[in-house]
């Protein structure tokens, strides 16, 4: 399969002290790293597609580890994750699935435990595109006080035959959450739902 | 931090560009945004003296350059370029940017980078949530340094809000990606006069 040819590397990082309301002992910190790369199916139909996976393997735990790193280095802080791609104007939403896998796989990889689905969102669109990233509890999908998004966006990327992948590392709830729900405090932690 | 500096938010960017035109750039052009979001205390009423605004300014200076060049990764002295911007939510004047921009914000700035012989390249517009802030970019010490000439998009999608001001520095450890317009080198400079 194709070699993984990387254009650009942003990572971003959000310290929320508050929104209007008491700010936390500790400020939220939200974090999305993301990559641009060549779309190695771009302008025509491939059918086997499948393998590019395997070769965003790679890519995906050094985009993990870096966004770790940019958000403290300790794994037990992260709380909520999420992914994301945008696939240029040359290629298919489907070229944004195949970020699933190794994007997913690479969080898990370096947070240890985490059990939860992680979830994602995706589209096709030109430079400059934003993408809201969705983000949930790592280990229990359903913590209420977790469910947020990032927004994400490079000025001069995807081009048409390019691949923005992301994805997204928070450390807590909501800045100011209270609108009740299952609380990070409360789950079990077995089957990645509560 | 200052008491009187009401900080909502900082978000810090690196950007790393690996290749351009499809030729390898090597090493990477990397440059680094810290951004903050803050109060505004005059949104909404005339105040002729603006002068909390430079104290504002100066704090934010520190702050925001430490944040950019820690996200980069380096020593303060590496820096080759930097620039300043900002915008004020709709509920405020484009003088309140000014204010936290010119007066004060530039000394400590500078004092991170260890030096800034050159003006900072600044921009400023009033604007919504998600304004874009295209933060301008110039060499450090010598302004005419051709390849250095650059600018840095930024955004946050929550801000500013109507009585915040969104407030942003930008460095860099390289010029432009492959630049290749000739002029004024980095390597040739004298850095004495912040032009050449």
């Amino acid at each position: 399969m194709p070699e993984v040819a990387i254009r650009k590397r942003v990572t971003v990082v959000e310290e929320i002290l508050h929104e209007g309301g008491p700010p936390p002992a500790q400020p939220l910190l939200r974090g999305a790293a993301l990559c641009v790369i060549r779309n190695p199916f771009a302008g025509r139909y491939v059918e086997d597609i499948a393998g590019f996976m395997d070769d965003l393997t790679p890519l995906g735990i050094a985009m993990a580890r870096d966004l770790l790193k940019a958000l403290g280095g300790d794994p037990a802080r992260i709380q909520g994750y999420g992914k994301g791609a945008i696939v240029g104007s040359a290629g298919e939403q489907e070229h944004g699935a195949l970020w699933h896998v190794p994007g997913g796989y690479a969080m898990r990889e370096i947070l240890g435990e985490a059990k939860a689905i992680v979830s994602s969102a995706k589209k096709v669109g030109g430079p400059g595109t934003r993408l809201d990233v969705p983000v949930t509890h790592i280990n229990a999908s359903y913590v209420r006080s977790h469910f947020d998004a990032m927004e994400v966006g490079i000025a001069d990327a995807p081009r048409a035959d390019e691949l923005l992948l992301a994805l997204v590392m928070t450390t807590g709830a909501r800045i100011h959450a209270r609108v009740g729900g299952l609380k990070a405090s409360e789950i079990k932690g077995q089957d990645g739902l509560r | 931090m200052s008491a009187m500096v009401n900080i909502r938010k900082i978000v810090t960017v690196v950007e790393e560009t690996l290749q351009e035109g499809g030729h390898a750039v090597s090493p990477p052009t990397r440059r680094a945004a810290a951004i903050a979001v803050i109060e505004n205390p005059f949104a909404g009423k005339y105040v002729e003296d603006l002068a909390p605004l430079f104290e504002v300014g100066e704090a934010l200076g520190d702050l925001l350059a430490k944040r950019a060049v820690a996200a980069l990764g380096i020593e303060g002295g590496k820096v080759q370029s930097y620039g300043k911007a900002a915008a004020v939510g709709e509920n405020g004047e484009l003088e309140h940017a000014a204010a936290i921009l010119h007066p004060k914000l530039g000394a400590p700035f500078r004092k991170v980078l260890t030096k800034g012989a050159a003006l900072i390249p600044s921009s400023k517009k009033r604007g919504g949530l998600g304004t874009v802030l295209d933060i301008p970019l110039g060499h450090k010490d010598a302004a005419f340094v051709r390849s250095h000439f650059d600018g840095m998009e930024v955004q946050i999608n929550d801000a500013p809000r109507a009585n915040e001001i969104m407030v942003a520095v930008a460095v860099t450890d390289s010029g432009r990606p492959l630049p290749r317009v000739g002029g004024l080198k980095h390597t040739e400079i004298k850095g004495e006069d912040g032009l050449r």
